[in-house]
């Protein structure tokens, strides 16, 4: 270690004020801090000791609790690939398909938005933030395997630009960055984020992989069946017509955003979120309660289609709703503050889900502008919650007694 | 029996280097200094020249807002520098201590027969009254405001904390004579906070007080989550508040005629060779409480005050008048921790769930690691950012107050906002803790102390 530290001490100058790489000092703070956690010690006035959690320690955490959903997702890429051209292979060969298919998005996300990132810091001076490691990792995560690079790419750029830096990096944005991300692909480029031909990938993965498709091979998601079903019975069914129930949707071996099928990989990462008490329990829990009642709602009182009869049970299973409550409704940057507002906000982003996946024809999957739509509200959610805090201080004022 | 309160917020950072309970020997320096910034707020005017001879008791400046309140040397003898810096800004004023000291002799009334105002003039005219603070804003009291409780903590919960039942052992007779003023001074109660289930406290002995007893993690013992809890500050509302060495001071002044400023103060911290008591005096300097009793050979820090909202000072500075503890722990420049972010940093003390801090204080893991000792040092351990985490001062803030929007408040320096989610209420010390478990590393008690001084300047 010792060799490296004085790597760093050695080329410090070159990126301090005046020296040749000085545009890049951001860059060289940012991987000093990396390796080496900063000797900045605290000020005169002031805690002298502080805990040893940081912002590294906590994004870092949030990246180990999306790695579950990632393997699996990756492995679920090369699944339905063979499943759909028909060949039979082993896991590996399954795998390697799917993890040269992710890849790249991963690396196009990353560079894409740390060089944004890198830049940005550059010119307020600041440091590098590390919001951006895990936005870059939820966007390969919650888009359709087929998606085009380039897309992601100006997505990616589009979100980090006006939904971060404009409003002045990490912790400052007020809605989820991936989402936007995501938000910008789906109407900028509707046809390429949803229908029957971008869930899976029949084409080849960097060269690997490949082969025709089998004639009975249909790609709809089951949300996506359910939306555009004929009758109103909902009856959903895999890419070669078997019918899927709870447990198929739970296991997730069916087509989907790359991350969001697997409830036991999410379930996981929940778990690891909640333990370590960087993800809020009351947030999460409440979405799930908002998207049962809703769905037990529809069920009953609904409308006559196939959405609103699809069980609530379902609806908590298919589609990126269980991905949206453990991983995106929790930000905790763009969520709601208050711990009352948590559970008021967790809820109507499980409502508003449900409400649109079930009255909304246009959209089969209602997480995405849920979680968004309540980014706006989250503010003012907060705002009843601190009014009450204060108007309970002017009542204690009013009706005290010695002046 | 008196109320008890029981809170549950807060955090008792395990930190090694504690004082014993023994009192070593009296530790003056022999040059002592009056060091103006030490008491917040005021704009001094020096009333001696280098030359003059001062006896304990004598004004050496004075307050310039209020004109009788005067800041007296507590020892004897020649007044060798008056320090200024830049702009003709007083710095300090060094007096060189005589061995035998002379006291200024003050005559003193008997209690009952003096007014409120009386005292006050007295208090001021013998430099006592800069002990007694006031809510809101942390400053020292405004003499001409009635408080409408007067809030006394008599015991500390910051980490490593001097215990006041042992510093009083003896002194009951002052501190209830200091009590006894004090409640003259307001219409309303004198609170005293008293730690609970203390075995033989001789603090619930105390007469002529509305005795409340408090449990819980630090910061319990800090009089302004007592006064939260108790009768809070609104709007229009003064409360003052005293530490208990500082009561002594009135209770000496009353009973004896004399300025007396000695007290007890701790030595505490992981790199204390031998921690313990030590009597002393206001304006000391540090270094012959540490000369040969710290660690060798590693950059140390020098607390005035505790580790979580003491001072830094160097070697040859002075102590601060409030302080009842000097903290000593490591600067931790000299560390190159790699990849410190990925590591368990088992010897490390975390509020959050991320390091397995609690984890390896179950019995299990106690067992097979032995008890660990947890490493403290002046680093920050990570990079300032914007808030992110949301319920990490809620969580170690007894007060009915929503921390996260009041800090915003006063970062963006909206005082009617201030007014209204507690800044009345709160004190620097009072956020201590929510800046030790910041995530984004914020001067949290430093954005309050500013936002304060706003807020007095605007409203007052």
């Amino acid at each position: 270690m010792n060799a490296l530290r004085n790597f760093m001490d050695k080329i410090k100058p070159y990126f301090e004020k005046g020296g040749k790489l000085e545009k890049l000092h951001s860059v060289y703070d940012g991987f000093e801090t990396f390796l080496f956690v900063p000797t900045t010690t605290s000020p005169k006035y002031g805690s002298h000791i502080h805990d040893p959690v940081d912002t590294k320690r906590t994004m870092s955490t949030v990246i180990v609790a999306l790695l579950p959903a990632l393997l699996f997702g990756m492995y679920n890429v090369g699944y339905q690939h063979y499943l759909a051209t028909g060949q039979d292979v082993n896991f590996w060969t399954e795998f390697l398909f799917g993890f040269l298919a992710v890849l790249p998005y991963i690396l196009v996300s990353y560079i894409v938005g740390l060089g944004i990132e890198f830049i940005g810091a550059q010119i307020r001076g600041e440091e590098i933030q590390e919001g951006f490691l895990v936005t870059g990792f939820l966007i390969p995560l919650i888009i359709p395997i087929n998606t085009p690079l380039w897309m992601v790419a100006i997505a990616t750029a589009f979100a980090v630009i006006f939904a971060k830096e404009v409003f002045g990096g990490t912790g400052m944005n007020i809605f989820n960055v991936a989402l936007v991300a995501r938000a910008f692909l789906f109407f900028a480029y509707p046809t390429h984020m949803s229908g029957d031909a971008v869930w899976v990938r029949t084409g080849t993965a960097l060269g690997f992989g490949g082969g025709s498709v089998l004639d009975a091979f249909s790609g709809a998601t089951p949300l996506g069946q359910i939306a555009t079903a004929s009758t109103s019975i909902p009856n959903i069914t895999d890419t070669f017509g078997h019918s899927l129930g709870f447990w198929e949707g739970f296991i997730g071996l069916i087509p989907g955003s790359v991350g969001e099928t697997s409830k036991i990989a999410i379930l996981l990462g929940a778990v690891i979120l909640l333990m370590t008490s960087v993800a809020s329990w009351k947030t999460m829990l409440s979405v799930f309660l908002g998207g049962a009642f809703m769905g037990i709602v529809f069920n009953f009182f609904g409308p006559d289609t196939a959405a609103a009869h699809f069980p609530w049970y379902n609806h908590l299973v298919f589609g990126g709703f269980a991905f949206g409550a453990v991983f995106m409704a929790t930000d905790p940057v763009t969520s709601a503050r208050t711990e009352k507002g948590k559970w008021i906000y967790g809820f109507l982003i499980g409502c508003m889900a449900i409400i649109i996946r079930v009255l909304n024809p246009g959209y089969s999957e209602g997480m995405m502008l849920a979680i968004l739509l309540m980014n706006i509200f989250a503010p003012l959610i907060d705002y009843f919650v601190v009014d009450s805090n204060v108007k309970k201080r002017l009542k204690r004022a009013a009706t005290s007694t010695i002046k | 029996m008196s109320p008890l309160i029981k809170t549950t917020k807060g955090l008792d950072i395990q930190i090694d280097g504690k004082a014993e309970k023994i009192v070593g020997e009296t530790i003056l320096s022999d040059i002592i200094a009056l060091v103006p910034h030490h008491f917040h707020g005021i704009n001094p005017k020096v009333m001696v020249k280098a030359g003059d001879y001062v006896k304990a008791g004598t004004p050496v400046f004075h307050d310039k807002t209020f004109e009788n309140m005067n800041f007296v040397s507590p020892v004897s003898g020649k007044v060798l520098a008056v320090n200024r810096g830049e702009k003709r800004k007083l710095l300090n004023i060094i007096i060189q201590r005589e061995k035998e000291t002379q006291y200024e002799n003050f005559s003193v009334q008997s209690l009952e027969k003096l007014t409120p105002e009386e005292i006050k003039s007295a208090l001021m005219n013998a430099g006592i009254w800069p002990y007694v603070k006031q809510r809101p804003y942390d400053v020292i009291a405004n003499p001409n405001k009635t408080p409408k409780a007067i809030f006394i903590s008599s015991f500390d919960t910051a980490p490593l904390a001097p215990d006041y039942n042992f510093i009083l052992k003896g002194q009951f007779q002052d501190f209830q004579t200091g009590i006894d003023v004090l409640a003259k001074l307001t219409p309303g109660k004198v609170h005293l906070g008293v730690k609970a289930n203390v075995p033989s406290n001789e603090f619930l002995k105390v007469k002529n007080v509305e005795i409340t007893e408090y449990e819980g993690p630090h910061p319990v013992g800090n009089v302004g989550i007592q006064i939260n809890h108790l009768d809070p500050i609104n709007k229009g509302d003064v409360v003052w508040t005293i530490n208990v060495q500082d009561v002594l001071y009135i209770g000496r002044f009353f009973n004896k005629g004399i300025t007396d400023f000695k007290k007890i103060i701790a030595l505490t911290g992981p790199e204390v060779i031998q921690p313990q008591y030590y009597k002393t005096l206001p304006g000391t300097s540090i270094e012959p409480f540490i000369s040969g009793n710290v660690q060798k050979g590693i950059p140390l820090r020098y607390i005035s005050g505790n580790v979580l909202s003491g001072i830094k000072v160097e070697i040859d500075d002075f102590l601060d008048p409030y302080a009842s503890q000097i903290s000593v722990i490591d600067e931790g420049t000299e560390h190159q921790e790699f990849l410190g972010w990925a590591m368990p940093r088992i010897n490390k003390f975390s509020a959050s769930h991320l390091f397995p801090t609690r984890l390896i204080q179950k019995k299990f893991f106690k067992k097979i690691l032995g008890k660990i000792q947890f490493q403290y040092d002046a680093r920050l351990l990570g990079g300032r950012r914007a808030i992110i985490m949301s319920n990490e001062y809620d969580k170690v803030l007894p007060m009915d107050i929503l921390p996260e929007f009041l800090f915003k408040a006063m970062i963006t320096g909206n005082i009617d906002k201030m007014e209204l989610l507690g800044g009345y209420e709160i004190a620097p010390e009072d956020v201590a803790l929510c800046e030790y478990v910041c995530t984004s590393k914020l001067p949290l008690q430093l954005i309050v102390r500013e936002a304060l001084d706003v807020m007095k300047k605007e409203l007052e």
